[in-house]
């Protein structure tokens, strides 16, 4: 039992900080579905740093830094081009998954996956837990309360809530629209990054296309959340548990692939409405111009 | 009075030629552009490698050219991306974004296969009918629930088909490994009857004709995704329907106000647009493989997105996008073979492409409405 | 806070919203800015406020002339604008709303009581109750009022604009804004109110100052105005419309509407009990200021909006709710206000909007597909029964003026057998020569025998072609008159309200 605890903790992992990451996208008005490739080139820079320097943390900020860089490109395109943000989205998704296998045969000489890497060791005075909840989760759990505090108790969060709600009024405030919502993308870049440099890392290898599909889960997760810390932390927990229970318990008459589709059916019921409606920030997608 | 030059005015070759040509110089270079530019920065990554990004490019575009064999490659290659950029098209022209495209394909393909193997005694003609109508049927049902949601309750498109991608997954997925499944490594059908599969070119006397290679797989699909081009293309410019998709995409109140149903139409331009993807089952099942192969499509529907932004929305502009796509991913091969560069550059590419088509596009039009503006 | 205005002007696209406009707002008072819709009292606020630069001109603060770059600026100089529309976030609290943009700060984060102790120190002072931490959407919109007015008073502003600031208003909240406009003023702010209604001016200002068409026509002390003068100053008399308008003896009853209501909603004007009947023959116009309800009861008749109570008869036979084609299919066809944003698909060419919303009649398509010989010579022969002066038949709509753009919205409304026509203000924004030929089109379709319902902001355009006027005053037909027993004095009495004293609603 405790097994599957710690194990629907570290398959939530990832999809939490990649949640709350698209959470202050989201929130500031700029719909983000590059958080699939964000993931993505997370857990792949990730691996390749740390198996060059061998150290997990340069790998981790390595990785926060290429998500960044990622979620400035979604910025760049969305609000300075004005492209539409799905578009963007869905671009840098499949730019991401050519990238990261291009430079897998650069680095590797391998289409599959890349050598081992360690990843984090932890010290032996404090083996026992940290052993089976990496450090990562732990940050990632600190993560919500923080996040919860910058989003509701502070400038930047009230700014951003603002102008993914109403960027007419933000602005005849004086608040400058597009950098406070440039300052949410980059946000969910680090968070989302991190969360990648966790897949990999946790994994100990990079594997091809090793996201899959999981930032649209937890983008899934943000939805089925509400688009609030405390939700995505429920729904990444619910998602990951389930995505867990196929290891641990072999139940028959509950077969993997449906347990796999939940998340997504749930989301869809969830807009609907069925279970109290999922409503998103007023002007999301909505790119605000200042006439 | 009306004005004089209504009738007779312009010849109306000229006046075609004109607008043809206007059309052309407005729309051909934002793409050539994108093209230009992503083929620059590949050639970059070419050099940083140490390969000849001349070589590089020869290799991707001179085996379909080379050959009528090779050539067929490329079409074959091109024909679920007609397919899928169609659908996307399709529904863009009600202002509708269907990234659904990759689990309608396989709702479709999955149809197909299912109507194929519960009638192994259909007669030849019923069964052709029969499979593309399913494989139509499986994609448009799975296009129809978003643009219904849209319309009844709604809930944006986007999501939504995003979701029913993955649904789909698993869907066929679960039914490919608990009920279908054939033994071997990755979960597939039993081969499809006789009468459902559709036989390659090569094998019959036009291949012979044209010079084919016995095992080049291109066949029926292609003409399939050409008349679908073709009768896209004519709804588009003669039908009612197309009239009514183009008014509630470009203003949608507009069309409320004049009493066009705006919802009706929106679930009808999804359910099409599904069928439209779901056609890529009979490119896969009834032509290909002949059985369905559990996640068998690369992301396919993306790449239709892809091809759709490429081509402008316009049909004929998706088939030159396709094409262009055939190319890259028959090119990938040679380069995997040849070079030090890996065949992912194509992906790369691609990537590029749009993120470049819709940059300049978006730009371009800005320019233009700026210069309107200061007349 | 004195503010001067020298010769300010500033021009759109095709017009001069605001010509040449010298005037003082001087210090500690209330003055009302009056004018009807569209004579330039939004824009003249806006230059005053830094959302727009003007042409030429100056702005003069306490005695220093002032160029402002944007709304920050203004901010800055103790200037405070409260717009017709909400600028409030639903999701946020009342007090997150007051401070947005200029939060206090305490380690790190929004100091959440010292923004609580502003929104409760400045309710307090001027005698409002708003709970700081009430999410805005969920107060009532006149609490919503409240916030835009306390979200100013935090900015420190002591030239305050308020703008139509009772549009959204019950009759009861609307005299609780006037009690606390007077204490502002007590305070020593100055307050500038743009309004159109004169039962608040003459209740209210010290000075009023009035617009006609972008001009400047005078100002005049509160105590001194009178609702006559007021009225005459406004409307103006410079617009005269001859029609000859034939004597038609009226048919039958062709619409029946009958204590037609609607609720209020954000986004919607209520109805209450509203009754008429127009028979064959004969057009009923509606005077009104705008957002007194026209466009939902335009929708309503052409089955854009569903009423909730009463019932509407199309020649005697009772119609249920309706979808609009099927209103179309029926004869009640709609001139929609909007030409650009509901009448036509810019977009899309000239032929093609001439045939929106019958695409798929018999006389264009057949089997689902156009026959474009039969488009075309469809097209031509609307085009030049309505003189749509174009180019070619595929001519872009958005480059067409806004009287040819008008033609063709009636070219392919009234190419139909009709029982009801309702006409919203469909001479807005075109030439002369477009309205001459509007106002010949609608008479000569009431010498056929068609039943007019017409919305107009131009009294003299009513008073022109109408039978009989109703006049629409906060969602309520407070009068029905004779046009040819009235004038545009008494009818800007009563669009003003400052006849016909509304009972509360």
């Amino acid at each position: 039992m405790i097994a599957l605890l710690f194990a629907t903790l570290r398959t939530a992992t990832p999809l939490l900080l990649a949640g709350l990451g698209g959470m202050f996208s989201e929130r500031g008005g700029v719909v983000n579905l590059a958080l699939e490739g964000i993931l993505l080139t997370g857990a792949f820079t990730a691996a390749t740093v740390s198996y060059y320097t061998g150290s997990a943390t340069a790998g981790v900020l390595a990785a926060i830094l290429a998500g960044a860089l990622i979620a400035g490109l979604h910025a760049l395109m969305s609000l300075k081009f004005r492209v539409d943000q799905v578009v963007s989205g869905v671009a840098i998704n499949m730019l991401a998954m050519g990238l990261t296998e291009f430079l897998m045969w650069i680095f590797f000489d391998s289409g599959s996956n890349s050598p081992r890497v360690d990843g984090f060791s932890s010290p032996e005075a404090l083996s026992g837990i940290l052993t089976e909840v990496p450090i990562l989760t732990i940050c990632a759990l600190l993560a919500v309360p923080i996040a919860a505090w910058v989003l509701f108790r502070t400038r930047f969060g009230l700014r951003l809530r603002s102008v993914g709600e109403h960027p007419e009024a933000a602005d005849s405030l004086g608040i400058r629209v597009h950098l406070v919502q440039l300052q949410g993308v980059l946000l969910s870049g680090v968070l989302a990054g991190a969360g990648g440099a966790f897949l990999s890392l946790n994994a100990h290898y990079f594997v091809k296309n090793m996201s899959a599909g999981r930032g649209y889960i937890a983008l899934a997760a943000l939805i089925f959340g509400k688009w609030h810390p405390g939700g995505v932390l429920a729904a990444t927990l619910l998602f990951g548990f389930t995505e867990s229970l196929q290891g641990h318990l072999h139940i028959s008459w509950l077969p993997v692939r449906f347990v796999q589709m939940l998340p997504y059916v749930l989301t869809m019921v969830a807009l609907v409405g069925v279970i109290g409606r999922s409503k998103g920030p007023l002007a999301l997608g909505r790119l605000f111009v200042k006439d | 009075m009306p004005d004089p030059k209504l009738k007779g005015g312009l010849p109306p070759i000229a006046a075609w030629l004109r607008r043809l040509g206007l059309i052309a110089v407005e729309s051909l270079w934002p793409p050539l552009l994108a093209l230009a530019l992503s083929f620059a920065v590949g050639s970059v990554i070419v050099l940083a490698i140490g390969e000849s990004p001349l070589r590089v490019l020869s290799l991707i575009f001179l085996p379909g050219l080379r050959s009528v064999d090779g050539f067929a490659h490329v079409l074959f290659s091109a024909t679920p991306l007609i397919f899928t950029g169609l659908s996307v098209a399709y529904a863009f022209r009600a202002g509708l974004f269907n990234i659904g495209g990759e689990g309608q394909l396989y709702m479709g393909a999955f149809l197909a296969a299912v109507v194929a193997l519960s009638l192994p005694e259909a007669p030849r003609p019923v069964a052709m009918i029969l499979g593309i109508a399913a494989a139509a049927a499986g994609g448009a049902i799975w296009g129809f629930i978003p643009g219904w949601l849209r319309a009844r309750f709604g809930v944006h498109e986007v999501i939504n088909t995003i979701m029913m991608n993955f649904i789909a997954v698993g869907l066929t997925g679960y039914c490919v490994e608990y009920y279908l499944q054939e033994s071997g490594m990755i979960p597939h059908t039993a081969v499809i009857p006789e009468a459902f599969q559709l036989i390659p070119f090569a094998r019959g006397p036009v291949g012979a004709w044209l010079g084919l290679n016995r095992a080049n797989p291109l066949g029926f699909s292609i003409i399939l995704a050409l008349l679908a081009a073709i009768a896209v293309a004519f709804l588009f410019k003669r039908g009612v329907e197309g009239y009514r998709l183009r008014s509630v995409g470009l203003n949608p109140q507009a069309a409320r106000y004049a009493g066009i149903a705006v919802g009706r139409v929106q679930m009808r331009a999804m359910a099409v647009a599904g069928a439209l993807a779901g056609l890529v089952g009979v490119h896969e099942v009834l032509l290909y493989r002949h059985r369905y192969l559990d996640n068998f499509s690369t992301g396919l529907g993306f790449l239709g997105i892809a091809v759709a932004l490429m081509g402008k929305n316009h049909p004929l502009g998706i088939v030159l996008a396709a094409l262009l796509f055939g190319f890259l991913n028959t090119g990938a091969l040679e380069i995997d073979l040849f070079t030090e560069v890996p065949r992912e550059l194509v992906v790369v590419l691609q990537a590029m492409i749009i993120l470049f088509v819709v940059a300049i596009g978006e730009m371009a039009t800005r320019r233009r409405r700026r210069r309107r503006g200061r007349q | 806070m004195k503010i001067a205005l020298e010769h300010l002007t500033r021009s759109f696209p095709g017009i001069r919203a605001v010509d040449d406009v010298s005037l003082e707002f001087t210090s500690g008072r209330i003055h009302a800015l009056v004018g009807e819709n569209g004579a330039g009292k939004t824009t003249l606020m806006r230059l005053i406020y830094g959302m727009l630069r003007p042409d030429s001109g100056k702005i003069i603060v306490e005695d220093r002339e002032r160029s402002f770059a944007g709304s920050q600026e203004a901010i800055a100089c103790r200037i405070g604008m409260v717009h017709q529309h909400f600028m409030l976030v639903d999701t946020l609290s009342v007090a997150e709303n007051v401070v947005l943009g200029a939060e206090p700060i305490k380690r790190g984060g929004i100091d959440r009581e010292a923004a609580r102790e502003a929104v409760r120190g400045d309710s307090g002072r001027i005698g409002l109750e708003v709970d700081p931490d009430a999410l805005v959407g969920d107060l009532s919109v006149g609490q919503a009022q409240w916030v835009e007015i306390l979200k100013v008073l935090y900015r420190g502003a002591d030239f305050l604009i308020f703008d139509e600031p009772t549009g959204v208003l019950s009759p009861q909240e609307a005299r609780f804004l006037f009690e606390i406009l007077r204490r502002l003023r007590d305070e020593g702010k100055t307050i500038v109110l743009i309004t159109h209604k004169l039962d608040e001016v003459l209740a209210l200002a010290d000075e009023v100052h009035v617009m006609r068409r972008g001009g400047f026509v005078g100002s005049i002390g509160g105590r001194e105005a009178d609702a006559p003068t007021l009225a005459r100053m406004m409307v103006g008399r410079d617009v005269l419309f001859r029609v000859e308008r034939p004597v038609e003896t009226l048919g039958a009853p062709a619409l029946e509407v009958r204590n037609l209501c609607l609720p209020r909603r954000r986004d919607q004007h209520p109805l209450s009990g509203i009754s008429f009947t127009i028979r064959q023959g004969e057009i009923f116009g509606i005077a009104g200021v705008e957002g007194n309800g026209q466009r939902e009861l335009a929708e309503v008749i052409t089955g854009l909006r569903h009423h909730t109570d009463g019932e509407m008869l199309l020649e005697g036979e009772a119609l249920p709710p309706l979808h609009p084609r099927r209103a179309r299919e029926l004869g009640v066809r709609h001139v929609p206000a909007d030409r650009q944003r509901t009448g036509l698909v810019l977009q899309m060419d000239l032929k093609d909007n001439l045939i929106l919303g019958e695409e798929d009649s018999a006389a264009v398509s057949r089997w689902g597909l156009f026959r474009p010989a039969a488009l075309t010579s469809l097209a031509n022969e609307r085009i030049r029964s309505f003189d749509v002066r174009v180019s070619d038949l595929e001519q872009a709509v958005d480059e067409l003026s806004g009287g040819n753009q008008q033609k063709l919205i009636l070219a392919r409304e009234l190419a139909h057998e009709l029982k009801v026509l309702v006409a919203a203000h469909p001479t807005r924004g075109v030439d002369v020569g477009a309205i001459e030929f509007v106002h010949r089109e609608l008479i000569a379709l009431r010498s056929r025998g068609l039943a007019q319902l017409l919305f107009s902001s131009e009294l003299s355009e009513l008073l022109a072609l109408s039978d009989r006027i109703g006049v629409l005053y906060k969602g309520r037909l407070v009068t029905v008159l004779n046009a040819g027993e009235t004038d545009e004095e008494e009818l800007g009495l009563w669009i003003t309200g400052a006849r016909g004293e509304v009972e509360s609603a």
